[in-house]
């Protein structure tokens, strides 16, 4: 059993958690993950590693509440446990070495760009945050973020927060003007990592997307997490979960992300019964 | 001394109807009773030279636990069997015996051979519901010991070291202990249940249990002797990645490694009604291999309710890698086999789901490296079968993690961990076996790698 020693609610359905995890904490690095079960019966969650506090020994996992389990999970209390809390899986993303990086966020994948853009501030990279979300009420952790860059854009596919448009405009002028980087690194939506590569590659500049493929074991054992990278598959929890962005068969992770939407827009809707149930 | 059952066959082993239980998970076989178990026991002649003993990877004394089984004397029978394996229910169920034990038995010359397996898990079971002594902890000798893994190898190496007194702690990836028999092997032919009581039966040893460790990572063997004390640490980290074959479609939603579709039914349950875990409810399955993994997952699938469930191998029915008492089982079933077949390309629609299986038809030419016909391709062959879901048995190639985090360790060019016979790897104090040692293998074999392994660690210590 593992306390959440820490809970809050970052916009309306994206949540924080501290979880304490010793170990884990001790040798989690940007980039990796955790595989964690809410309770006896719960799916295994992989969530990647939004940051960790090694005196306190905690972990923190930001999550978006998308079906059954990370319901279940969204409902348990400060001071609770969760059952399982497995790490750190994933090999770190590399940063060593890098002067000048643009780090490009999506939505939820923003908490895991955090970590690695901080990792980078720290070891003196000139760091550009490009970070983009849906609307206003959704923007998560710009303070954070600001703290860290050197360049910060914010872009909201509405225009209700920051500029309007998705994180390829602003990418796409900064590359325009001759800007260079080491590299740029995305984590966010599939579709916004396959915009991000396709931006870049026309500058041959290496880019670095974040994979987040369905997962059961986490240890390269269910083979489930494969992706399709340069034509040869790899598992993303032993091989990734970081490729070269203009390598990966985006289109087809794509299709495989959605293998499980029908059972768990199900889940969704058997959980709200359920919660209405305790309403009423 | 009772008189000998000379009736040439065993007696047949009680089970559910195959149409009743292709459509639930419960155990297929349901056992001997005491009476049955009894007249079994009376058909083994108890040979002096003990053929059978020879046939065991972990040389349980058969014939003494047989002539007790005889006597009515289950109890004393299961002590027997206790002494050299740490895990009787499961091997009782899921050993090869035809080819181990049974496969030398005098008996099986002019008739069928006694139902060794069969007794063997009469004399677990029955120990299981009847004993409630307490297990007897041994003296603990002080000296901590280190498993990684807790397969069939793992646990029996844990088993075996405990019993000598040593202080042990098992590190499991998963959330629970058991490792293939409960991921893989499905609850119709090893209730989990059943492993669990093994589980507990080793706790009450002393040996220690940590869950949710993934080695290598969280901590590495390195931390694990220098930081942690462990003076010794025994690999049992098991097979690792699915082979796939490298088609067009393999991407496609649809497409399982029957490790992932085994994982998602056994060990997450997704079979159960409330389960937070999706699987695919299919209607046609194609399953491609021809092992015992291969033969569970179609099972699997038909009772998570597929109409149709193909095993699709290259080769005929004589070079099955699967034990045939599980052919025979899955033909009961319904399963249906589509030998001399090989898929060369998984059809799908605009959405990316499994429409069909492009296979080519087979023949079988000249004997190949494994001394088995080698398959080869009938020209202008090629046909389609609608299906979709496709399922790939395949085998699996050892698990990376431990090579990619351990410094030092020698691996074969295809990542097995290299050990000696007695299961020594290249670094000092650390040993392995099973799967991790020899790729896809046998429940019993990993066992007694653990157990030869759990003798070698006692002696590299006691030598220290
Ligand atoms: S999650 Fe199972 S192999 Fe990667």
């Amino acid at each position: 059993m593992f306390e959440i020693v820490r809970k809050e609610a970052l916009n309306p359905t994206v949540m924080r958690m501290d979880i304490k995890a010793p170990l884990v904490a001790k040798k989690a690095k940007a980039g990796q993950f955790v595989i964690l079960r809410a309770d006896e019966r719960g799916e295994r969650i992989p969530l990647t590693v939004a940051g960790c506090d090694r005196e306190v020994g905690t972990v923190t996992i930001i999550f978006q509440i998308v079906g059954g389990a990370t319901m279940t999970l969204a409902t348990l209390k400060e001071g609770g446990c969760v059952a399982d809390f497995v790490g750190p899986l994933g090999t770190p993303t590399h940063i060593e070495g890098l002067k000048k990086v643009a780090v490009v966020g999506g939505g939820v994948g923003c908490a895991i760009a955090l970590p690695v853009a901080r990792a980078l501030h720290e070891q003196g990279c000139e760091v550009t945050s490009i970070v983009g979300f849906r609307s206003r009420d959704l923007v998560i952790l710009e303070d954070e973020f600001r703290a860290v860059s050197k360049h910060f854009y914010m872009m909201t596919d509405d225009g209700s927060y920051g500029e309007k448009g998705n994180v390829c405009v602003p990418l796409g002028k900064l590359l325009a003007g001759g800007e260079q980087f080491d590299e740029v690194i995305t984590i966010g939506p599939l579709v916004m990592m396959k915009f991000v590569a396709a931006a870049t590659k026309p500058y041959g500049i290496k880019t670095v997307a974040s994979m987040n493929p369905i997962m059961i074991d986490g240890t390269g054992m269910c083979g489930c997490c494969r992706v399709t990278v340069g034509g040869e598959m790899k598992f993303a929890c032993v091989d990734g979960p970081d490729f070269d962005a203009h390598l990966i068969d985006f289109d087809e992770a794509m299709k495989r992300s959605r293998t499980y939407v029908e059972f768990e827009a199900k889940a969704r809707e058997k959980h709200c019964n359920l919660f209405k149930k305790e309403v009423e | 001394m009772p008189k000998f059952n000379m009736d040439p066959k065993k007696h047949p082993m009680p089970s559910q109807e195959p149409l009743v239980r292709n459509k639930n998970f419960k155990e297929v076989a349901l056992g001997y009773d005491e009476a049955t178990a009894v007249e079994e026991a009376k058909r083994c002649l108890n040979c002096k030279n003990k053929p059978c003993v020879a046939g065991c990877p972990v040389a349980v004394d058969i014939p003494a636990f047989i002539a007790l089984v005889a006597e009515g004397k289950f109890e004393e029978a299961y002590e027997v069997i206790a002494r050299t394996s740490s895990l009787p229910a499961v091997c009782g169920r899921v050993c090869p015996q035809e080819t181990q034990c049974e496969g030398k038995c005098t008996r099986g010359i002019k008739g069928e051979p006694v139902g060794i397996g069969r007794l063997e898990r009469f004399v677990a079971d029955y120990h299981m519901a009847h004993s409630s002594a307490p297990a007897k902890k041994p003296q603990p000798n002080g000296h901590k010991v280190a498993v990684v893994g807790s397969g069939p190898a793992g646990l029996t190496c844990a088993g075996d070291l405990a019993k000598l007194g040593y202080d042990v702690t098992v590190f499991e990836a998963l959330h629970v202990a058991g490792g293939v028999l409960v991921y893989g092997i499905p609850e119709f032919r090893l209730p989990k249940a059943i492993v669990q009581k093994e589980v507990d039966g080793l706790k009450a040893l002393g040996v220690k249990i940590e869950t949710d460790s993934v080695i290598g990572r969280v901590l590495t063997i390195e931390e694990l002797k220098e930081e942690y004390g462990f003076e010794a640490v025994f690999l049992g980290t098991g097979a690792g990645l699915p082979r796939f074959m490298g088609i067009r479609g393999e991407g496609a939603k649809g497409v399982f490694s029957a490790n992932e579709y085994l994982t998602r039914t056994n060990l997450m349950k997704a079979y159960e009604e409330g389960s937070e875990t999706p699987i695919l409810h299919a209607k046609k399955v194609a399953v491609v291999g021809g092992g015992n993994v291969a033969m569970d997952a179609a099972r699997c699938a038909k009772r998570l309710g597929a109409e149709t469930v193909y095993i699709v191998y290259r080769r005929s029915e004589a070079e099955l890698p699967a034990r045939r008492e599980e052919v025979e089982h899955a033909k009961e079933e319904e399963i249906v086999f589509r030998l001399l077949t090989n898929p060369v390309e998984i059809l799908t629609d605009a959405d990316d789901n499994v429409t069909g299986l492009r296979c080519i038809r087979m023949e079988l030419g000249e004997p190949d490296a494994s001394g088995r016909r080698r398959p080869v391709e009938v020209a202008g062959s090629e046909f389609e079968m609608e299906v979709d879901c496709v399922i790939m048995a395949l085998g699996t190639s050892p698990n990376p993690l431990i090579k990619q985090t351990t410094p030092g360790l020698a691996t074969q060019r295809r990542g097995e961990i290299v050990a000696d016979e007695n299961g020594k790897t290249s670094l000092d104090g650390v040993y392995a076996g099973g799967d991790a040692v020899t790729g896809a293998a046998t429940v019993i074999l990993a066992m007694g790698a653990g157990k030869t392994a759990a003798k070698a660690i006692d002696e590299y210590l006691r030598s220290k």
